[in-house]
């Protein structure tokens, strides 16, 4: 076995003589190396970066309750939206979900003692503030304006120091995304426990896996696109400057290049963690577990060739349309395996009706009405239409916010017992799914018939036909600014006085419900084995586990 | 409780789920009028889609709404589901159906596009590319008369919607922070595009500093303006009115207020405002003449 020569007692870089065996408070904003206080780093970090993002997006949703730009100044509002979406999507979903979730469980899952590179890890982590605070503070200079997509010309002539702050931004973030996933693929091929082999590996593992080689394949080519961006801002060259001989396209290639399999980085996490939240909270194995490893590693490989769809009305020739029509069409395929796993995993389930659980089911119809939305999309010809309409705004956010948020939501609420040893508030968890559903549902299903009517995206002033939906929207997007209040508030009150959770709470069946919760500094007492499947709910086996760890 | 034979239950369901889904591909009110050849092509495709998707929608979050009631935990019960862990059959067939609908969408894709003039494109205009040498040689032999021995027109769109054949109407569309502009070849320049009803009309589309998107809902059209790299757009419009047009690629503050109007006029009305145009910009007609008309 190769795992017999490797040390998986963990080689802690920490001189392990007489590192404590709990971190206190100011631990957590230093360089530590231990991948669960890093996830949890990474995950309040993200959070105070939704707030932000989701700030901006009210005052955008303000400003759009009127037709006129009266609220605040267009270029202040582009300079919102360009922020916005990059910080929702370098600050948030990312981080949260691969940076958090991904380095808090995918070594308890494996039964590691910690990731394989710590110091890499950290360093990853804390590449992170300086990107946020480049992007905050590139406000100062009235903020890149250019979309997230940062598109040349526009983006070479406007708010030339902000967007160059973004530029730097994107980079390192990108940088810290390339360490972290050949940390995590190291750590997973390397470090699992000896007993388990890769058909009992979690499926929020092989959903790590999958987005890690995503991640090592396209992030290089946006940051390519970055720098030679950069260059064109603040050195004089001219890759992507049309009148001194360079050409705009190439940058739309190399940054979909990247961005769209950026779209995959934010859901295939959230496929795997939905794939262990349904099991658990229905007390079902889950349905079809090679289906869905299968349909994971098929959406990594077709997504990288796709990226084309988001630029069907660019300057793209017409075997490029209709080639990437067809890829973008296939994609559907292995999701809608996932989404019929899942349903089945339902059946003859007794579920739970837990915040995690009512977050995932949530996730399950949002999903399906931003993949349906996305296949339309994914059409060239209906593309023509509907490209840079409020159409795509609908279809990205039920599938970013409907998809990756409530996915972030349910793990929150599925796994903070085991990140802090407290259960959180289940009642204030359901006040908090309701309103979310509704101010989701609100804000993003009317902007469907706004796109389809003919309101292009990315406007700080429109149409007065569209005014009464807009402002549908707006009041859906006021209910969920006020959702994140209730969860706050569980969050920070259960954090410190909530009740206290036991190793295994939701009685689950994988390895990181095998310690205690919080669990100890390198993770185990006593290695666990791995006896059973990750989902053997109802088979009988599971009823003890083997290595319950023995208090001190 | 009676049970009902579960194949009467998937019937209803079934007839119930595709009368909806119908209903609903057949009655969507999204799109605002159609005013150009293409648009209806557009408009099917997506309530075929729409139909599809509604089906499948019902069908999915109808059986998760069913079993999330029907499978609850129910008081007391602290026990686990049914050790279920796959079924080959079913997963077999719920990835072989969405494959199938996928390539019959994927093909009809190719028709549609064929049809709105998309493998035409840089076909029409004197232009040339990959797919459409014939077109090339035809306008090269139209244009051998000239003095000029090359073609080299001064625009050359690779990318768009195109057509074969001559258009009766051409106008260069200009892209700028935030205008549009309208260049017709006797010589008129309009903040606004006229044009006659059920003519060919080739629009040539440049950019004068960033990126623009020339966007008409009604039309179902939309084209990106892009600097360095000309492109085009090749469309008859089918209604008599006027309709937006709007940038639909982010391009600055004013983005949004980077809109005007396109007045599809009869022909008689058309000809009249070209004249009318001709005589109120170019006072001295003698000139008019001179510009090159490639009749």
């Amino acid at each position: 076995m190769a795992q017999a020569q490797l040390p998986v007692s963990g080689e802690f870089p920490v001189a392990s003589g007489h590192h404590p065996t709990a971190w206190k408070w100011y631990d957590y904003f230093t360089f530590n190396v231990d991948h669960k206080l890093i996830g949890i780093q990474y995950l309040v970090f993200s959070f105070v970066f939704y707030l932000i993002g989701g700030l901006m997006a009210v005052v955008m949703r303000t400003e759009l309750y009127t037709p006129d730009a009266d609220v605040i100044d267009p270029n202040l509002y582009n300079a919102l939206l360009t922020n916005h979406g990059t910080i929702m999507i370098f600050g948030w979903i990312v981080p949260a979900a691969i940076g958090g979730f991904g380095n808090f469980l995918v070594p308890l899952m494996i039964g590691a003692r910690d990731m394989a590179f710590p110091r890499l890890n950290a360093l990853a982590f804390w590449m992170l503030p300086p990107a946020g605070l480049l992007l905050v503070g590139s406000f100062l200079f009235g903020g890149a304006q250019a979309g997230w997509t940062s598109y040349p010309p526009l983006s070479l002539i406007t708010a030339n120091t902000a967007q160059s702050m973004w530029c730097l931004s994107i980079i390192l973030a990108g940088t810290s995304s390339i360490l972290g996933s050949v940390n995590f693929i190291v750590t997973m091929v390397k470090m699992r426990v000896p007993s388990m082999s890769w058909d009992k590996m979690p499926l929020f593992c092989w959903a790590m896996m999958a987005t890690s080689i995503l991640a090592l394949l396209s992030t290089p080519v946006l940051a390519i696109g970055l720098i030679l961006l950069l260059f064109d801002i603040n050195f004089g060259t001219s890759f992507f400057k049309p009148d001194a001989g360079g050409n705009v396209i190439i940058y739309q290639h190399l940054f979909w290049f990247y961005s769209h399999p950026a779209v995959y980085l934010m859901i295939l996490p959230i496929f795997g963690i939905m794939s262990e939240v349904i099991p658990v909270h229905a007390r079902k194995p889950i349905f079809g577990y090679k289906a869905i490893v299968g349909s994971s590693m098929v959406i990594c490989f077709v997504g990288l060739f796709v990226w084309v769809h988001h630029m069907f009305t660019s300057g793209t020739p017409p075997w490029m349309r209709m080639f990437f029509t067809v890829s973008t069409l296939i994609v559907a395929v292995p999701t809608g395996v996932k989404i019929f796993s899942w349903t089945a995993t339902l059946w003859g389930g007794k579920i739970r009706y837990t915040s995690a659980m009512l977050f995932a089911i949530g996730l399950l119809i949002m999903f399906v009405v931003g993949g349906l939305s996305g296949v339309t999309l994914g059409t060239a010809p209906v593309d023509i239409h509907m490209h840079d309409t409020y159409y795509v705004v609908a279809h990205f956010h039920y599938v970013l916010f409907g998809g990756s948020v409530f996915g972030l939501y349910a793990a929150i609420y599925h796994w903070f017992p085991k990140m802090t040893g407290r259960m959180l508030h289940e009642p204030l968890g359901k006040v908090h799914f309701l309103l979310t559903l509704i101010g989701a549902n609100l804000t993003f299903l009317p902007m469907h018939v706004l796109g389809t009517q003919g309101m292009p995206r990315r406007v700080a002033m429109y149409d007065p036909q569209f005014t009464q939906i807009n402002q549908i929207c707006t009041i859906g997007a006021f209910i969920l600014a006020f959702s994140v209040i209730p969860f706050l508030v569980n969050v920070i009150w259960s954090w410190g006085w909530g009740e206290k959770a036991s190793g295994n709470p939701w009685r689950a069946l994988t390895l990181e419900w095998t310690t205690d919760s919080p669990p100890i500094i390198e993770n185990w007492h006593r290695l666990p084995v791995v006896t059973h499947g990750p989902y053997d709910y109802g088979l009988n086996h599971h009823q003890e586990m083997p290595t319950t760890p023995a208090h001190s | 409780m009676k049970q009902l034979p579960a194949s009467i239950w998937t019937l209803t369901v079934g007839i119930l789920v595709t009368l909806i889904a119908v209903w609903v591909g057949n009655n969507s009110h999204f799109f605002p009028e159609q005013a150009s050849v293409q648009a209806p092509l557009v408009d099917n495709f997506f309530n075929l889609m729409l139909m599809i998707a509604t089906a499948l929608f019902l069908l999915v979050a109808g059986t998760i709404i069913f079993f999330a009631i029907q499978f609850r935990q129910r008081p007391g019960d602290e026990g686990d589901g049914v050790p279920l862990e796959g079924d080959f059959s079913l997963e077999a067939y719920w990835t072989l159906i969405p494959a199938v609908i996928v390539i019959v969408l994927g093909i009809y894709s190719v028709e549609v596009f064929t049809e709105m003039g998309g493998f035409a494109a840089g076909g029409g205009g004197g232009n040339h590319l990959l797919m459409s040498h014939h077109h090339h040689h035809e306008m090269k032999a139209q244009l051998v008369s000239d003095e000029m021995s090359e073609p080299t027109p001064e625009f050359e769109a690779k990318y768009g919607l195109g057509g074969a054949g001559k258009p009766d109407v051409i106008v260069t569309v200009t892209g700028m922070q935030y205008a549009w502009i309208f260049n017709y070849p006797e010589g008129i320049t309009a903040g606004e595009l006229h044009i006659p009803v059920n003519k060919s009309v080739q629009l040539n589309i440049k950019a004068a500093d960033v990126i623009h998107s020339f966007w008409v809902p009604q039309f179902r059209l939309k084209q990106d303006a892009i600097p360095g790299q000309d492109t085009e757009l090749r469309f008859t419009a089918t209604k008599v009115g006027d309709y937006p047009i709007v940038c639909a690629e982010l391009c600055g503050g004013y983005h949004g207020a980077m809109r005007t109007r396109v007045y599809v006029h009869t022909q008689e009305e058309y000809d009249q405002w070209l004249a009318e145009n001709l005589v109120a910009q170019n006072p001295d007609l003698s000139k008019t003449v001179a510009v090159h008309t490639e009749h």
